[in-house]
């Protein structure tokens, strides 16, 4: 293919001429190293590509040659527990080519080409398959069946399967479509912009368990959901997002450090092997991918970070899995956007980002959902997508913040004054919300008890007329307001530091379970019930508050969770106490 | 053989277009030639066809269309470094100014920079005791950590970042005890010959566009104290043209990078003040005429202060390490600024200093329920500082922002309308302020000390008050 010249180098932006027979968004080498880069506005006959690589030391007269292939992610055996760079070129592996520091044009593999890998199929010869349809597996880690699937977009009958020892590029099996008989590796790619298809999409019916108690009880996401976590640095979204990585109930985890800060990859990285998934016994790396694209590292391969790991995530998704990607942060690559869009000298919208922001954070959300799969056994299909937002000054009128609340179903409102006050998660438990009580109310009455909604919603009331109260207090103070009403300030304060607080790096308290989430509430609750009932027949509200069982309610979240039983020696000791302050 | 070229078509503030140019690549180094001979440096900020646009490093001022000659070296601004910069004082793009000799250097380095691989980190566990309690106690630094001062105008944040680098040092475990591991300054309780230490520590300042008496306060204070002997300055200051200052961080954190990564030392790194590294961003946005972000800061902003920020850090394998202090004044005290704002999105952390608390007469004047350590649950703990030292700290955070709104409380409607727990937390506020906060100058406690004032105020509190901690602890630290 002819060679482009490069004309202008402006940062990460490359304009070059003679690109005629190139195509939008094809993937270029460019200069005479051959970085990486991405065409992203054709004119007449000059090309803007945005490089993935730092841009030092090209210059115009250099060429640019076109791969003719899009931007695009290996798929396929060897992606579990490995770590990333925006563009899918794999850290350690660059880390052993050229030591600590990244440097330019290197080439790698996203995928060991060496490794065996064995491969076990699960049908015969001579069966009908289509696009999505089960191949066989490959056992990649103890915790994932690495199911190989037929390209998307092949028909035909399996000529040949074989089982054994392959590497990712060796053929596996024979298929013969309508163009002739060809080889099926366990490799597959697939680009990055191009949300994988799907047969059908279907609407979130159940929860991404999580243990975060204010998210599980209060603001959850259903499976197959979209939440956003938007806040001011400090207030904690990196802590939340580790933690939904750590405990949410998903087979696989895709995490994706986009513009962050380099030590948190390093934790992730160091942690993960060492956590135990508490379902399985294994270690969580097992079932993790990470995409690190540190805030240092070229701003275009940023931007590239999302779609990289969404498509992983897709792909994953595709074989049946619950896959739950978390993007931190995505008004980092809305930067990057804006960034571009400034060097491409483009009409700017809001606050210099460009106009089309809001169409694509709404393109990159939409690829969440519950689907049925491609292929012919309609295998259910989870992709959970959790999204940090870094607001300037955690001001939430922020257009990368609007964008995503018109999109996302669940909102936790992060705020610094809460973190100030060592309140974690920093959720705001006012003005948070969550769309997807309704659809998971089934699930929630049948699964977990009958009265959640009942009880879900007696303690926000609560919450919500200690807000209230706050304010009258504020102006007239506490000895204006009735017994009954200070009883409702000290169950929400309750409710606030015993209930809503958990401490993410307490071994009990980090995850707690629905069944366990369930009973403190209820503790709370049957505690606010008995003693207004009490005050009303007499009882002081001192004496009530004093009662010692309130000490074992502020403890009761390192009650572990195969010793629920706990709870009832509380309630009855609870009753008994109150009981004992007499009154009429 | 270099081309020259006498082809400048336009100077505009910092930029310099060169015309008719051949083979100029993107970031190389320029230099000018001017008239009478001397020559100032810039690098290439774009290249379009023929034509070079140019950012200087140094002044504009005396360059001529006509006369000045300009030379593309092909390769990016680089400094000399070798370990004699050790006790030398150069400015802002790595020259001495200290009348000392040009040191020979063992290896050039390009100021850029690559980023590290985040495979390649380590992550940062090893607690460092700057002596200042509010620190230590509640927001504490561990090495390869990037923490920074948020400050404003006529607040102590010069005294508090000479005395972290006069006072920083790391405990050592010697058998079940931690002890103070003699670092730089303490000269004198160094009595054995430094060498026998396997730890190595070095001071990198780097200073941007402060004046003369504030830059004269740390030269003194390090020579006052010697640890001159293991820092290495680079000085811009406020009358130095501002468009050096966008080397000068650059500068001071490859000779780090140097002394960190290839001579195993641990190094502090000190950039003061960082706001006016970012006026000088946004002077040459202004000039290419770029759509600005907020408040006139380049869009980029971010990624150019993470490019500083994230050359802190620890390497696998490698002894060394940087600590980033950088210091930044925040306009109008206002935390949501673009500078203190995106900072804070990029380091681990901030320290915050408050003008309500220097009125007081409150040294060193942190604000600790704003200010924030990221690592400092990695840091802390048995074995590293003291088994109750998460607990104790979360447990004083909370009651002293209980105690703030108590205060509060009272202002609006006096005293009497506190209940007995209000009294006791703002009483345990008030000492909080008066005994934890505020300290000397040259007071250096250790963390033993920091937890011990700790418990005696948690000690004004009623027990059942003290959630965040183990009862084990409360037995075992508080006493009575």
């Amino acid at each position: 293919m002819k060679q482009g010249i490069i004309t202008k180098v402006s940062g990460p932006l490359v304009v070059a001429q003679d690109m005629a027979e190139a195509r939008m968004a094809d993937v270029v080498r460019v200069g005479n190293i051959g970085l990486i880069g991405e065409i992203i506005e054709i004119r007449e006959q000059d090309a803007s590509i945005q490089v993935y690589e730092e841009t030092g030391g090209i210059g115009p007269g250099e060429p640019v040659t076109t791969t003719g292939e899009p931007l695009s992610v290996e798929l396929g055996p060897g992606l579990l527990a490995s770590i990333y760079d925006g563009i899918q070129r794999p850290l350690d592996v660059i880390w052993t080519l050229v030591g600590d520091y990244i440097t330019r044009g290197i080439r790698t593999n996203a995928l060991n080409r060496e490794k065996k890998w064995a491969f076990v199929p699960t049908i015969k010869n001579g069966a009908m398959v289509t696009g999505g349809d089960i191949l066989g597996f490959v056992q990649e880690t103890e915790l994932i069946k690495h199911q190989i699937m037929v390209p998307l977009g092949l028909d035909g009958e399996v000529v040949e399967i074989y089982a054994g020892e392959f590497t990712v590029i060796e053929p596996i099996c024979k298929i013969r479509t309508k163009d002739g008989v060809g080889d099926i590796t366990m490799m597959q790619k697939w680009p990055v912009r191009k949300p994988r298809p799907y047969k059908e999409k279907l609407v979130p019916n159940m929860p991404l368990i999580t243990g975060q108690r204010v998210i599980d009880t209060f603001f959850p996401i259903g499976k197959g959901g979209t939440a956003c976590a938007p806040g001011p640095f400090g207030a904690g979204k990196t802590v939340i997002q580790h933690q939904l990585a750590k405990w949410a109930d998903a087979e696989i985890i895709i995490f994706i450090g986009c513009g962050e800060r380099g030590n948190e990859m390093t934790d992730v990285l160091l942690e993960f092997p060492e956590l135990i998934d508490p379902k399985s016994g294994k270690p969580l790396m097992d079932r993790t991918i990470l995409i690190a694209n540190t805030s240092n590292m070229p701003v275009t391969a940023r931007e590239a970070s999302i779609y990289t790991g969404i498509t992983i995530a897709e792909y994953f998704r595709d074989m049946g899995y619950s896959v739950a990607l978390m993007a931190d942060s995505t008004s980092r690559w809305a930067e990057a956007l804006r960034e571009m869009s400034g060097r491409l000298e483009e009409m700017p919208g809001e606050e210099g980002y460009p106009a089309y922001l809001a169409s694509r954070i709404a393109g990159f959300y939409e690829r969440a959902g519950r689907v049925i799969c491609c292929g012919s056994d309609e295998r259910e299909g989870i992709l959970s997508v959790i999204g940090a937002v870094s607001p300037p000054g955690g001001d939430l009128n922020d257009p990368v913040v609007q964008s995503t609340l018109k999109v996302v179903k669940v909102f936790w409102s992060l705020e610094d004054w809460l973190a100030y006050e060592r309140h974690f998660p920093a959720i705001n438990w006012l003005t948070s919300y969550s769309l997807y009580h309704e659809k998971i109310e089934e699930f929630m009455t049948q699964k977990i008890t009958a009265d959640w909604t009942e009880i879900r919603q007696n303690a926000m009331n609560l919450l919500q007329r200690e807000g209230e109260l706050k304010e009258i207090v504020r102006l007239v103070g506490m000895d204006a307001i009735s017994n009954e009403d200070r009883l409702i300030l000290e169950t929400a304060r309750t409710i606030r530091e015993d209930f809503l607080h958990q401490n993410a790096f307490d071994a009990i308290d980090a995850y707690t379970s629905f069944a366990k989430q369930y009973q403190m509430l209820m503790i709370i609750l049957d505690f606010h019930k008995i003693a207004s009932s009490a005050l009303k027949k007499g009882a002081k509200i001192d004496d009530v508050l004093n009662l010692p069982c309130r000490q074992e309610i502020v403890r009761m979240r390192n009650i572990p969770e195969d010793q629920l039983a706990g709870f009832d020696g509380i309630r009855e000791r609870m009753i008994e106490q109150i009981k004992g302050l007499g009154g009429k | 053989m270099i081309k020259e070229y006498l082809t400048i078509e336009e100077i505009a503030g910092p930029l310099v277009l060169v015309g008719e140019v051949e083979g100029v690549k993107y970031e190389e180094l320029v230099e000018l030639e001017m008239p009478g001979g001397e020559v100032r440096r810039g690098r290439v900020l774009e290249c379009r066809g023929d034509k070079a646009l140019v950012q200087l490093f140094e002044s504009a001022t005396g360059i001529n269309i006509q006369q000045t000659r300009v030379r593309f070296l092909g390769k990016g601004l680089e400094i000399g470094v070798s370990m004699d910069m050790l006790g030398r004082i150069f400015d802002g793009l790595g020259h001495p100014i200290d009348k000392g000799p040009n040191i020979i250097p063992e290896k050039r380095l390009n100021i850029a920079g690559n980023p590290i691989n985040p495979y390649a980190r380590d992550y940062p566990l090893e607690f460092i005791q700057t002596g200042i309690s509010s620190i230590d106690g509640l927001n504490t630094l561990v090495r390869g950590q990037k923490l920074p001062i948020f400050s404003g105008f006529g607040l102590p944040h010069i005294e508090l970042a000479a005395q972290i680098a006069r006072q920083a040092t790391v405990l050592q475990k010697v058998g079940a005890d931690l002890c103070v591991c003699s670092d730089k300054q303490e000269t004198e309780d160094r009595t054995s010959d430094p060498e026998s230490s396997s730890e190595k520590f070095a001071v990198v300042f780097g200073a941007m566009g402060i004046t003369f008496e504030d830059a004269n306060y740390f030269i003194t204070d390090f020579k006052r104290t010697g640890a001159i002997e293991r820092a290495v300055l680079f000085m811009n200051l406020a009358d130095d043209p501002a468009i050096e200052r966008i080397a000068t961080p650059r500068v001071a954190l490859t000779a780090a990078e140097y002394l960190a990564f290839e001579q195993g030392m641990h190094v502090l790194v000190i950039l003061i003040d960082m706001t006016n590294y970012c006026e000088a961003l946004r002077e040459i946005s202004a000039a290419r005429k770029e759509v600005p972000g907020r408040r006139g800061y380049p869009g980029y902003l971010y990624t150019d202060l993470s490019t500083l920020y994230e050359r802190a850090g620890r390497i696998k394998g490698k002894n060394g390490s940087i600590t980033l202090i950088p210091v930044l004044s925040m306009p109008e005290d206002d935390k949501t600024h673009p500078i203190p704002d995106l900072t804070g999105y990029i380091t681990e952390g901030q320290i915050i200093l408050d003008r309500n608390l220097y009125r007081k007469g409150c040294y060193p004047s942190i604000n600790v329920l704003p200010s924030l350590s990221r690592l400092r649950d990695k840091g802390v703990g048995a074995g590293k500082t003291r088994e109750d030292h998460a607990g104790l700290a979360n447990q004083l955070f909370a009651a002293y922002a209980r105690g703030k709104q108590a205060e509060e409380l009272k202002v609006i409607l006096g005293e009497t309308a506190l209940s007995d727990a209000d009294k006791a937390f703002l009483r345990f506020s008030t000492g909080f302020e008066d005994r934890f906060v505020t300290q000397g100058i040259n007071e250096n406690r250790t963390i033993t000390e920091t937890l011990n004032i700790g418990w005696e105020l948690l000690r004004l509190l009623p027990r059942q008050e003290l959630k965040r901690v183990k009862d084990e602890y409360i037995d075992k630290y508080m006493g009575n």
